[in-house]
C-alpha cells in the first residue's frame, strides 16, 4: 500500500471550507449535526404526509384513497421513516452539535467516521423509498404490507421491494453503530481535563447510554432481517416451521431489538428535559445520580422484557409472567425520572418559553402514556388490547412527547445558540399550542377506538368507529399542519431575529453557554479547566 | 502550521471525500443485490462496480490515515479513540453473531421440542405430522426439507480447523513480543505464519462446503439444521478471510517498518480482530459441531 505524507499546512483549516464541498466532505462536528438535523426534518415532512394519507384513508369506513396493500404499504413506511429517519437521526444531530461543545471536546473523536454514518442516511432513505415505488413498476411484486414488524411468514412472501427495505435496514444499522461508536468514544475519551463522568451534563449521559444500547441491539436486529433475507432467496427455513425453524424466532429478534429502541428512542430527549427544566426553572436538576441510576436501570431491564409485545403468540406461562414484572418493574426507574423533573420544577422561578412549554407538554402526556404501558404490560388486559388502536394510543403518546416533543424542545432551547439568532417567541408558542392540541385530538379518542375493538393496522372499519375516527382524522389535520410553522420557525431564525447572547437564556449551565451565538467554527481547540 | 506545534492537539482531519464515496458505494452494492435477487440483469454489474468501489474506498481511506499517522498528526489521545472504536466495534459484531447463535439456541430448545409435540402442544404433532416427528437435532423439520442429509461431525476438518485457528492466534501474539522489542523479524515472520494458518482454515472450510454439498447432501436448504449450520459458519468465514486480508495489509506495512513499539494501534486492532474471530470459532466448533 503507497503512502502519502500530508504537508504540514494541509493538516490545519482554522475557516469553514467553502462551497458543496463544505457539506458533503465535512469533518466538523457542527456542520454534520445541521446535515442530521435538515435531513430529519426532511423525513419528518416524508413521514408525516403518509401519515396524512393514513389518516384521510381512515376518516370514513369504507375504502376510499388507496388500496390495502397500499394502506399497509404506507403504515410500514411511516413508522420506519419516523423512527430511523426523522427521531433518531434529529437525536444525533442533537448530540453531534451539544456533545462536543458540552464536554470542552475540539469535536467528535472520530471525524471522518462522523461523516460517513451522517451520508448513509441519504442512502438508506434512497433504499426505503424505493421498496415504496418499486411496486408500482411492472414486475416489482406486491407491496410491504407487513407493518414496520416485517414479521414473517407474510414478509417472506413479499416482492423485491421488500429486499430493498432490508438492505435499508443493513445501512440504517451500519449508521446507527458508527454513530454510537463515535458518541461513546467522544464522551470517554473527549472530556475536558476535571470533567468527571459524574460531572457530566446529563444529555451526554443519555446519550452514552443510547449509544452503548445501540450497538448492542441493532447488529441483533441486523443478523435478524439477514436471516429473513436467506429465507427469502436462499432456501434457509429459519422462519419456516416445514424445516424445524419458527416465524416467532423473528419476533424474537426484532423485539429484542424494537424494546430497546423505545429507550432508544426516549433517552436523548430525557437528556434535553434534564437541561430545558432546570434552565427555565433556575434551579439544579434534582437528584443528577438518581437520574444516571434510574436511566442505566431502565437500560438494563430494557434489555430482557422484549416479549411483551408478544404476549398473545403462546408462550409458556412462565416466560408470560416474567416479561410482564420485568415489564412492570422498569416503570418505576421511569417514574423516579419524571418525578426528578417536577421535583426540580418544585418552587423554582419558573418562565414559560416554548421549551419549557414543551418539557411541561412531556412531563403530562408521557406520564398518560406511561400509564397506558402498564396497562398493557398486564397480560389478561393485554390479550384484549393487543393489536388494537388502544397500542396505537399508547405507543404516540409515549413516542411523540417523549421523543418528538423533546428534540423539539431542544431544537427550540440551542436553536439561538446555532444560528446566533433568537426564534420569534410568540410564534414559537403558538406552534406549540396547534401541536400539542392537535396531537391530543388526533390520538386521545383512538385508545376509545381501541378499547372498543377497533384492530390496528387495518384500512376500513365497522361503522361503529366512524364518530371517533372523524374526531381524529381532523386532529390530525391540525396537527400535521402545525409542523409548517415550525418549518417557518426555523427558516425564519436561520436567516435573522434579535441576536442572541452567549448564554442565550437567564438559567442556562454549561461549558456550552460560554461559546459565542453562533459558536465559531472549531471550538475549544484548548480544552477549558472544569472546577 | 508545524506539526510540532500542534503535536498537543487532538488531531481533526481536513474534509475527506472518502465518506461519500462509501455511500455511494454501499448504495450501489445493495441496490444491485436487491435487483439480482429478483433476477433483474444488471443487478449483478451494480454488485460487482459498487464493490470496486469499495475496495478503493477502503484503500483510500486508509491511505490517508496510515500518511497522517506516519507524518505525526497523532497523538496518544487520538490512539485511544482509535482503540475505543475497534473495542466498540468488534462488540457489535459480537452482537451479530449472538443473533444467529440466538437463533441456534432458540430452534433447538423451545421451537423444536414445540413441534414435537411438548407440553400443551402436544395435538400439534399428533394431527398435523400424526405424532411421526421426533424432534432430534440435527433436524430438518417436520417436512425434512431438502431431502436425508448427513450432518458435519466434529472430529474430522472441524477438529484440524480448530487446531489452525488456535495456533493462528499463537502466532499472531509471537508477533506482538517481537513488535513490543522491535524485533522485525519476528513480527514479520509471525504475520506470515497467522496468515498461512488463516488462509489454511479458509482453504479446509471451502473443502468442507463442497463436501458437505456433494457427499452429504447437506445443503442451504436442509431444514433448520442446514441454515443455522451455513449461517453461522459463513459469516465466521468471511470474517476470517477479511481478518486474513487485514492481515495481509499489516504484514505489507510490517514489511515497511510502520510499526514502533510504541505506534502500533492498526496491529493491535487487527490482532484483537482475529483473536475475536478465533473466540467465535470455539463457540461454533462447540454448539454447531459438537453438541
Ligand atoms: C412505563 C413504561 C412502558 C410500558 C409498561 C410499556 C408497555 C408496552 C406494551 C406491553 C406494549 C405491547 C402492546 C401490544 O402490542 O399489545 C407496548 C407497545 C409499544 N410501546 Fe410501550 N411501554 C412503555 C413505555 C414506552 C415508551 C417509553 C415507548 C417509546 C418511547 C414505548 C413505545 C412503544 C411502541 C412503539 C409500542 C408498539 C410497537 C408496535 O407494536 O408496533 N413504550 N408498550
Ligand atoms: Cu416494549
Amino acid at each position: 500500500m503507497s503512502t502519502t505524507t500530508l504537508s504540514h499546512d494541509e493538516a490545519h483549516h482554522h475557516d469553514a471550507p467553502k462551497g458543496w464541498r463544505r457539506w458533503l466532505f465535512s469533518t466538523n462536528h457542527k456542520d454534520i449535526g445541521t446535515l442530521y438535523l435538515l435531513f430529519a426534518l426532511t423525513m419528518l415532512f416524508l413521514g408525516g404526509a403518509s401519515a396524512m394519507l393514513i389518516r384521510m384513508e381512515l376518516f370514513m369506513p369504507g375504502i376510499q384513497l388507496v388500496d390495502p396493500d397500499l394502506y399497509n404499504n404506507l403504515v410500514t413506511n411511516h413508522a420506519l421513516i419516523m423512527i430511523f429517519g426523522a427521531v433518531m437521526p434529529a437525536a444525533a444531530g442533537l448530540a453531534n452539535w451539544m456533545i462536543p461543545m458540552m464536554i470542552g471536546a475540539p469535536d467528535m473523536a472520530l471525524p471522518r467516521m462522523n461523516n460517513l454514518s451522517f451520508w448513509i442516511l441519504p442512502a438508506a432513505a434512497t433504499m426505503l423509498i424505493l421498496s415504496f415505488v418499486v411496486p408500482f413498476f411492472p414486475g416489482g411484486g406486491t407491496q410491504i404490507n407487513t407493518g414496520w414488524t416485517l414479521y414473517p411468514p407474510l414478509s417472506v412472501q413479499v416482492g423485491m421491494s421488500m429486499d430493498f427495505l432490508i438492505f435499508a435496514i443493513h445501512l440504517l444499522g451500519i449508521s446507527s453503530v458508527l454513530a454510537s461508536i463515535n458518541i461513546i468514544v467522544t464522551l470517554l475519551n473527549m472530556r475536558a481535563p476535571g470533567m468527571a463522568l459524574m460531572k457530566m451534563p446529563m444529555f451526554c449521559w443519555t446519550w452514552l447510554v443510547t449509544a452503548f444500547l445501540l450497538i448492542l441491539v441493532v447488529p441483533v436486529l441486523a443478523g435478524g432481517v439477514t436471516m429473513l433475507l436467506f429465507d427469502r432467496h436462499f432456501g434457509t427455513s429459519f422462519f419456516d416451521a416445514a424445516g424445524g425453524g419458527d416465524p416467532v424466532l423473528f419476533q424474537h429478534l426484532f423485539w429484542f431489538f424494537g424494546h430497546p429502541e423505545v429507550y432508544i428512542l426516549l433517552l436523548p430527549s430525557i437528556g434535553v428535559l434534564s437541561h430545558v427544566i432546570p434552565a427555565f426553572s433556575r434551579k439544579p436538576l434534582f437528584g443528577y445520580n438518581s437520574m444516571v441510576g434510574s436511566m442505566l436501570a431502565v437500560a438494563t431491564i430494557g434489555m430482557v422484557v422484549w416479549a411483551h409485545h408478544q404476549y398473545t403468540i403462546g408462550m409458556s406461562m412462565g416466560a408470560v409472567t416474567y416479561f410482564m414484572i420485568g415489564t412492570i418493574i422498569i416503570s418505576i426507574p421511569v417514574g423516579l425520572m419524571i418525578f426528578n423533573f417536577i421535583a426540580t420544577m418544585w418552587r423554582g422561578s419558573m418562565t414559560f418559553e416554548t421549551p419549557m412549554l414543551f418539557a411541561i407538554a412531556i412531563v403530562l402526556m408521557f406520564t398518560f402514556g406511561g400509564l397506558s404501558g402498564v396497562m398493557l404490560a398486564v397480560v389478561p388486559a393485554d390479550m384484549q388490547y393487543h393489536d388494537s388502536m388502544f397500542v396505537v394510543a399508547h405507543f404516540h403518546y409515549v413516542l411523540m412527547p417523549g421523543a418528538v416533543f423533546g428534540l423539539f424542545a431542544g431544537v427550540f432551547y440551542w436553536l439561538p445558540k446555532w444560528t446566533g439568532h433568537m426564534y420569534d417567541e410568540r410564534l414559537g408558542k403558538i406552534f406549540f399550542w396547534t401541536n400539542v392540541i392537535g396531537f391530543n385530538i388526533t390520538f386521545f379518542p383512538q385508545h376509545f377506538l381501541g378499547l372498543a375493538g377497533m384492530p390496528r393496522r387495518i384500512i376500513d372499519y365497522n361503522v361503529m368507529f366512524t364518530e371517533f375516527n372523524v374526531i381524529s382524522s381532523v386532529g390530525a389535520i391540525i396537527f400535521g399542519l402545525s409542523h409548517l410553522l415550525l418549518l417557518y420557525i426555523v427558516i425564519k431564525t436561520i436567516r435573522g431575529g434579535k441576536k442572541a447572547e452567549s448564554r442565550s437564556w437567564e438559567g442556562a449551565k454549561g461549558l456550552e453557554w460560554e461559546l459565542d451565538s453562533p459558536p465559531a467554527f472549531h471550538t475549544w481547540t484548548v480544552a477549558p479547566q472544569v472546577k | 502550521m508545524s506539526a510540532e506545534a500542534h503535536s498537543g492537539d487532538y488531531y481533526i482531519p481536513n474534509p475527506s471525500p472518502w465518506p461519500i464515496i462509501g455511500m455511494v458505494s454501499l448504495l450501489v452494492t445493495l441496490m444491485g443485490a436487491a435487483l439480482a435477487m429478483n433476477g433483474v440483469g444488471f443487478g449483478t454489474y451494480l454488485v460487482i462496480g459498487g464493490l470496486l468501489l469499495f475496495a478503493y474506498l477502503l484503500y483510500g481511506w486508509f491511505r490517508d490515515v496510515i500518511g497522517e499517522n506516519l507524518s505525526d498528526c497523532y497523538n496518544k489521545q487520538v490512539d485511544t479513540s482509535f482503540r475505543m472504536g475497534m473495542f466498540w466495534f468488534i462488540a457489535s459484531e459480537v452482537f451479530f453473531f449472538l443473533s444467529f447463535f440466538g437463533a441456534l439456541y432458540y430452534i433447538r430448545v423451545i421451537a423444536l421440542p414445540w413441534l414435537g409435540g411438548e407440553g400443551y402442544l402436544g395435538p400439534t404433532n399428533e394431527f398435523l405430522y400424526g405424532g411421526a416427528f421426533v424432534p432430534d437435532w440435527p433436524s430438518a423439520g417436520p417436512a425434512e426439507l431438502g431431502g436425508g442429509f448427513t450432518p458435519m461431525g466434529p472430529w474430522g476438518i472441524p477438529a484440524i480447523n480448530t487446531l489452525l485457528l488456535l495456533s493462528s492466534g499463537a502466532t499472531i501474539t509471537w508477533a506482538h513480543w517481537g513488535l513490543k522489542v522491535d524485533n522485525q523479524k519476528q513480527l514479520v515472520w509471525g504475520l506470515v505464519a497467522t496468515i498461512i494458518l488463516g488462509l489454511l482454515f479458509v482453504g479446509f472450510q471451502a473443502y468442507e462446503y463442497i463436501h458437505a454439498y456433494s457427499a452429504l447432501n447437506l445443503t442451504l436448504g436442509t431444514g433448520a439444521y442446514g441454515s443455522t449450520f451455513y449461517m453461522l459458519t459463513g459469516f465466521h468465514g468471511f470474517h476470517v478471510t477479511m481478518g486474513a486480508i487485514m492481515l495481509m495489509a499489516i504484514l505489507g506495512r510490517a514489511m515497511k517498518s510502520h510499526f514502533s513499539a510504541h505506534n502500533h494501534f492498526a496491529f493491535e486492532a487487527v490482532a484483537w480482530y482475529w483473536h475475536f474471530v478465533d473466540v467465535v470459532w470455539l463457540g461454533l466448533f462447540v454448539f454447531v459441531y459438537w453438541l
